[in-house]
């Protein structure tokens, strides 16, 4: 990458394994368990946090030497709410089915720990290129634990991925169906999430043994 | 010693020793050890050497399973032919039940859950062993035998797969293997498929052997099968029809097991003697039993006060369940055999003996209530036991902060009579209490 340097390009590939937000630092753990039912939500949720965060990080950093820090929480939390509000009205507006099923989801995005994690360890300690790199990393980590999570919980949990039944038709017998094959209800349950999250962390951290934390 | 001279011990000995240090030697000891208790001596130390180790108690609590299991296969072809053609008038033990042709689908029906059970289970087991590089740890003896017997009898065998796979993965081995364990392990099976596949395993189609089959040819269109319906006496109450379900089982049915339900848990009386055996062989917890027995008790006798005092009305959905007389609890639906096989687990119970009795007491409790109140399935054996199983730690805990801070009041108020100097008086206080 001839645009980045190495040090830009480790704030985005970070978080996505060795720094993953979700599976490492545990954060965003409940929008993780409870939009994850569908693959469909888990990615709209992906880009709207990739939206808030990435653009959140930014004005964040612009007005990092401006913040009293005695009130930044209450700034940064009038940024956050400002960019949900335009991704809650953006969804509303083109995409209202989705946003229904999304629900309060879109708007507990402000109390996303990810979030103002990001604000408070990063952007009001660097400048507004790499507050953004960073934010977009940490949003694409974040995704891409939920898109994991997602696929696996609609494929069993519904036997579709996008919607499309791509196992056949439970109610015909037909695809994997016919040999008496059935849907996973468990999977739609959000325990289910925190199951497979589980199982992605520990399987990262077997590959990586050097994540394991010492007792 | 000429070859011919070496039992198939010594040779599996000798086996032993080929196999020692690679990596599949887990594997073979357990083989080796499963069959006889192994030559090597204790080498440094001393050390107490009893026969009662671990695979002596999971043996033990199989040998108590044993009868249960024999009976449920007769049961499964009893409840089918039963549902098929009426129940047997003048009823003879002899004629009707013990005979080949039930059986035969206990056979074909049982004992493959069985088979699956183990088969899977104990794979799992070794490709652990393996992977970790210990011994197999015998856990899953006990649990094999318990699974086939908790679930409904029609139970799919690959979901009874699937189940195992996550229950001894998710509730065994990622806490660290037999021992650690917090959950239940079968409880967890159960659990699973429960949530997993609830329409085989609740309703009035999963408990009889070919029930849900005969309904789908029916829904199908055809005319030439007769339906069968084998509602458990639980789900006869749960839907109001008590007097129904009376005109069916007498009492004594259900304390003798000839009703419908998961494969093994209706047998009460095999159950008890199963207990006392646990009971009289110490492997079992008499505490937890019996405070168990008491709590569901407490909870039934609440219920028939409810219903006496007719703050329920005969329309609500809980007055069938309710109404039902409160020592009846015991002998239907899996109380008894829950009780008995999976509240008295040595690793997921309490280890206090005060608080082994609030353990059973709350299991008991919380097994009427889910049963009564649970709108979607008229029995809460397993949740009770897994939800008593996450505060086992937790009831530990108080007992043993309570009983120290009794014993640091009475260190506290305790006389101590040479008073020449401090030193010596605090060390005697340490000795005396």
């Amino acid at each position: 990458m001839g645009l980045l340097s190495k040090k830009d390009t480790n704030l985005i590939l970070d978080p996505l394994a060795d720094n993953n937000p979700i599976t490492i630092q545990v954060l965003g753990i409940c929008s993780a368990l409870a939009i994850t039912a569908e693959l469909k939500a888990s990615i709209v949720m992906a880009i709207a946090v990739l939206f808030v965060l990435g653009l959140g990080n930014v004005v964040i950093s612009l007005m990092r030497n401006i913040i009293p820090s005695k009130i930044r929480i209450i700034v940064q939390l009038i940024v956050v709410a400002t960019l949900v509000i335009i991704v809650d009205q953006v969804l509303k507006a083109f995409a209202y089915e989705l946003s229904k099923t999304l629900s309060v989801f879109v708007g507990l995005i402000i109390t996303n720990c990810i979030i103002m994690g990001r604000f408070e360890a990063f952007a009001l300690a660097n400048g507004p290129w790499k507050s953004f790199l960073d934010g977009i990393g940490n949003s694409l980590g974040y995704g891409v634990i939920l898109i994991i999570v997602g696929f696996f919980r609609e494929l069993f949990g519904s036997g579709t991925l996008l919607g499309y039944p791509v196992l056949g038709d439970p109610i015909t017998k037909t695809g994997v169906y016919a040999t008496g094959y059935e849907n996973n209800g468990f999977m739609i349950i959000p325990p289910a999430a925190l199951i497979v999250v589980g199982i992605i962390i520990w399987v990262q951290r077997s590959r990586n043994p050097a994540l394991v934390e010492d007792n | 010693m000429s070859d011919k001279r070496l039992t198939f011990k010594k040779r599996l000995h000798i086996l032993k020793h080929h196999y020692r240090g690679k990596k599949m030697a887990p594997a073979f000891n357990a083989i080796h050890t499963f069959l006889f208790a192994p030559d090597e001596t204790t080498h440094s130390g001393s050390h107490v050497r009893s026969a009662d180790d671990l695979k002596r108690t999971m043996n033990t609590v199989i040998m108590a399973l044993v009868p249960v299991l024999i009976f449920s296969m007769f049961n499964a072809g009893y409840q089918h032919f039963s549902a098929l053609n009426g129940f047997p008038e003048n009823f003879s033990v002899m004629d009707h039940f013990l005979t080949w042709d039930n059986f035969w689908i206990g056979i074909i029906k049982v004992l493959p859950l069985v088979v699956v059970s183990y088969g899977v289970g104990l794979l799992i087991e070794f490709i652990f062993a393996v992977i970790k590089g210990h011994e197999v740890e015998e856990g899953y003896l006990v649990t094999g035998m318990l699974v086939p017997l908790i679930v409904p009898i029609d139970t799919p065998l690959w979901m009874l797969a699937v189940a195992v796979v996550f229950g001894v993965v998710i509730g065994k081995e990622v806490f660290g293997g037999t021992g650690m364990n917090i959950l239940n392990p079968a409880l967890t099976i159960r659990a699973f498929l429960f949530f997993a596949y609830p329409t085989w395993m609740s309703g009035d189609k999963v408990w009889v052997y070919e029930a849900r089959e005969r309904a789908e040819q029916i829904a199908d269109g055809a005319t030439n099968v007769d339906a069968i319906s084998g509602e458990t006496v639980l789900g006869f109450l749960a839907q109001g029809k008590g007097a129904e379900m009376d005109a069916i089982y007498s009492t004594w049915d259900m304390f003798w097991g000839f009703i419908p339900g998961s494969v093994g848990e209706t047998p009460t009386f095999l159950i008890l003697l199963g207990g006392l055996f646990l009971v009289f062989s110490k492997i079992a917890s008499w505490r937890i039993m019996l405070s168990a027995i008491l709590g569901s008790l407490v909870m039934g006798l609440i219920f028939n006060g409810v219903v006496d005092q007719g703050w329920i009305s005969q329309s609500s959905p809980f007055y069938g369940l309710m109404s039902f007389d409160f020592w009846k609890h015991l002998i239907v639906g899996g109380l008894a055999f829950g009780i008995v096989y999976m509240a008295t687990d040595p690793v997921t119970g309490s280890q206090t003996n005060r608080g082994k009795w609030i353990y059973g007491f709350l299991i008991g409790f919380m097994s009427v209530m889910i049963r009564v109140f649970n709108p979607a399935y008229p029995e809460g054996v397993f949740l009770a036991i897994l939800l008593m199983n996450v505060f086992a730690p937790t009831i530990d805990h108080y007992v043993v902060q309570g009983n120290i801070k009794k014993r640091l009041k009475r260190l506290n108020n305790a006389t101590i009579f040479p008073k020449d100097s401090e030193g010596e008086a605090k060390e005697l206080k340490a000795e005396t209490v």
